[in-house]
């Protein structure tokens, strides 16, 4: 879907990104993280070439962007950016519609794509479709971001720290949102992120870059079981290593069929996390599991949350 | 200790101590036996046969009430009202003040105003502003209360009440010329406007892409800004005379409109250029990069994004080069650009104050209405655009 190859920016005497190689496959939730400097930022601004690359291809789709108008590119991918830059002077529907305005799609089009975005994204769209930006909460301004984003279909979507100035709070709730628009439109996302945590909730897979360089690429179970050197390892966090690894795992992969035990049932999609939080709660070794209509599917010991993961 | 009774409104309480000491110690007339002597002061009520009409002066004795007043949207409203009323009062006091001393002097007299109808008409506005402020108008209701005053004070003008009163005597004088003069200087004013914002908006945008343009246009224009206006328009006399000499077809020389227009476009350059970069500046970083983003071409980020948000800034800026320049116009007439400066200037080389005051109350009128009509299209521009005004 989008691949680099060899591709360096320097900005003056920095070099930004060094000699970069890196695919995301379609479909993929591709999470980029990495320290400040480290050219993540850089990475994601080329692919919509908003920073031109010294040397190196890059391809979107199989095109080399080089060779495509910078604006029609960018028509085909959304952007949502940390500060959100909604647009003060229009409302939260001509926000959204600026896209597929731009592209010259039919009014009553338009409308209803307003409203589609407005209910995916918890929007009550009869309340808030005349809103003008200031009239509403940083949590809400970033969901018209995303839905702004989203507006035209694109089928790559580039995002730039774009939860990082909202409350915890407003950023789960957020992130939860992005991760089902991803299973439910199968998009391709680009996400830069220096936080671990969100980058292992959300991702497929991760690209962890450090001074322009890609450090390790793999899933988040592949960075936290195999990290490829003390970099990642700190990145990853050494305390709280194991509470990161049991949170990229549902409880589903390690319940035991059949098995039943007293007290109210996990879900079978809740984190191995949730699920040892639970345990000590409730001062026990062992939950029932059910599944996502509240049928018995059996029980999760604490012995198996200290098994390995199955690589069978 | 005696209990004061608290004040509630400082303002008024300070207009109100300067109608006071104004009407006890300032002449509120001067009356002298012909135009080219100085009068001698006539206090308030000091006029043979005014009786009755001193009831005038009811409302500016409301007006003292104010700061007493505990302060709320009646007594603002109060405030408003006798501000009006007191305006239109003192200038009704003053018409029949003149009228009842014309009867009984030369015709050659003159009554002009005083000192102390200057300080009180002055208050009796401040007092508008202050009320129209506190009662939150919005802009319709301050143009409803600008088109009340102007209304009333018009209205006695209209009907011949003021035509004893010096300014008057010499308006009847230049009835031929004075309208052609309000004309000729609104004409003026108008001319430089296109030249102004077809040079003056470019600029600042340039200056605001670029540093580097920034940094030659804004001190070039400062120093223009800074010539004093008798010297532009010497500067300009030597070039546009021998591009006169050499085009004699071209209908321009140096001295009439010509220069006078060039050299008021000179002057409106650095506030529209500056005005137009500062708005352009003022749109948020996040918000361009998110246009740019989204797939907006640079013309597109222009006119959907920031020339709308630079609007207001740059509106702003129009209304104080227009302000500006409707009073250089004025100093045009020396080199015979003509309008309202034809007038005061012929005041003050015949030593006619009044005369001077003819040409300068509607150059004031012509600055505070181009003031009010540019501050109701900023109003009427940011409500287009869904915004409260800033």
């Amino acid at each position: 879907m989008i691949s680099f190859e060899g591709v360096t920016k320097r900005f003056g005497a920095w070099t930004a990104v060094d000699n970069l190689s890196l695919t995301v496959a379609a479909g993929e939730f591709r999470v980029l993280i990495g320290p400040s400097g480290s050219g993540k930022s850089t990475v994601l601004r080329m692919m919509n070439r908003l920073i031109a690359p010294d040397a190196g291809t890059i391809r979107v789709e199989g095109e080399d962007i080089a060779r495509l108008k910078p604006e029609t590119l960018r028509r085909r991918m959304g952007y949502v950016i940390q500060s959100v830059g909604l647009f003060p002077h229009w409302t939260v529907e001509r926000n959204i519609a600026a896209v597929p305005d731009l592209l010259g799609w039919p009014r009553a089009r338009v409308r209803d794509r307003v409203t589609e975005l407005l209910t995916l994204l918890n929007l009550d769209p009869e309340r808030y479709r005349g809103a003008y930006p200031h009239e509403l909460s940083g949590g809400q301004q970033q969901r018209v971001g995303v839905a702004r984003a989203l507006a035209a279909e694109p089928h790559i979507l580039l995002m730039d720290e774009p939860f990082s100035a909202l409350d915890p709070i407003t950023r789960g709730a957020l992130q939860a949102e992005m991760a089902a628009i991803h299973t439910a439109t199968g998009t391709t996302i680009v996400f830069v992120t220096h936080d671990m945590d969100e980058a292992l909730a959300l991702a497929s897979r991760i690209a962890i870059l450090d001074r322009g360089r890609l450090v390790q690429s793999g899933t988040p179970l592949d960075i936290l079981t195999d990290p490829a050197d003390d970099r990642v390892r700190d990145l990853v966090g050494r305390e709280e290593w194991g509470l990161k690894r049991l949170a990229v795992e549902t409880v589903a992969e390690r319940t035991r069929p059949g098995e039943t035990a007293p007290g109210d049932p996990l879900a079978a999609g809740a984190s191995l996390r949730q699920a040892l939080a639970a345990m000590v709660a409730r001062g026990t070794d062992r939950l029932p599991v059910a599944d996502g209509q509240g049928r018995p599917m059996g029980a999760l010991h604490l012995a198996d949350l200290l098994r390995g993961p199955d690589r069978s | 200790m005696t209990r004061l009774r608290p004040i509630h409104n400082r303002v008024a309480l300070l207009l109100a101590a300067m109608t006071v000491a104004a009407a006890l110690a300032l002449p509120f007339l001067g009356f002298a036996p012909n135009r080219l002597l100085s009068g001698k002061a006539i206090a308030l009520g000091a006029v043979p046969g005014a009786g009755w009409s001193g009831a005038a002066l009811l409302p500016v004795a409301l007006l003292l009430a104010v700061p007493f007043l505990r302060p709320g949207r009646a007594v603002n409203a109060l405030y408003v009202g006798a501000g009006v009323l007191a305006a239109a009062g003192l200038v009704w006091l003053a018409g029949q003040h003149a009228a009842l001393l014309a009867a009984v002097a030369s015709p050659a007299a003159r009554t002009s105003f005083g000192a102390g109808f200057w300080v009180m008409e002055a208050a009796a506005l401040l007092a508008v502003l202050d009320g129209v402020r506190r009662l939150g108008l919005g802009p319709a209701g301050r143009v409803a209360v600008g088109v009340l005053a102007a209304a009333l004070i018009g209205g006695q003008f209209a009907a011949g009440h003021l035509d004893q009163l010096s300014i008057m005597r010499e308006y009847a004088n230049q009835r031929d010329v004075f309208a052609g003069a309000v004309l000729r200087h609104a004409a003026l004013v108008a001319a430089a406007l296109p030249p102004t914002l077809l040079i003056g908006v470019p600029l600042g945008i340039a200056a605001q892409r670029s540093a580097a343009v920034g940094r030659l246009v804004f001190p070039v224009l400062n120093v223009v800004q800074t010539i004093p206006s008798i010297a532009l328009f010497g500067l300009l006399l030597a070039p546009l005379s021998a591009l006169a000499a050499a085009f004699p077809g071209l209908g321009i020389g140096g001295v009439g409109p010509v220069p006078a227009v060039i050299a008021l476009t000179l002057y409106s350059l650095l506030p529209i250029a500056r005005n137009t970069a500062a708005g352009l500046a003022g749109v948020p970083e996040p918000v361009r990069e998110a246009a740019r983003g989204i797939g907006m071409t640079p013309r597109q980020i222009f006119w959907r994004v920031e020339a709308p948000l630079a609007l207001p800034v740059f509106l702003a800026g129009l209304r104080i080069t227009l302000v500006q320049a409707v009073g250089l116009a004025a100093v045009a007439a020396l080199i015979g650009a003509g309008g309202l400066g034809a007038i005061m200037f012929q005041g003050l080389f015949a030593n006619a104050l009044d005369l001077v005051l003819l040409g300068a109350v509607p150059v004031i009128l012509l600055a505070v209405a181009a003031d009010a009509a540019l501050k109701l299209a900023s109003a009427l521009a940011l409500s287009r655009l869904g915004r409260t005004a800033a």
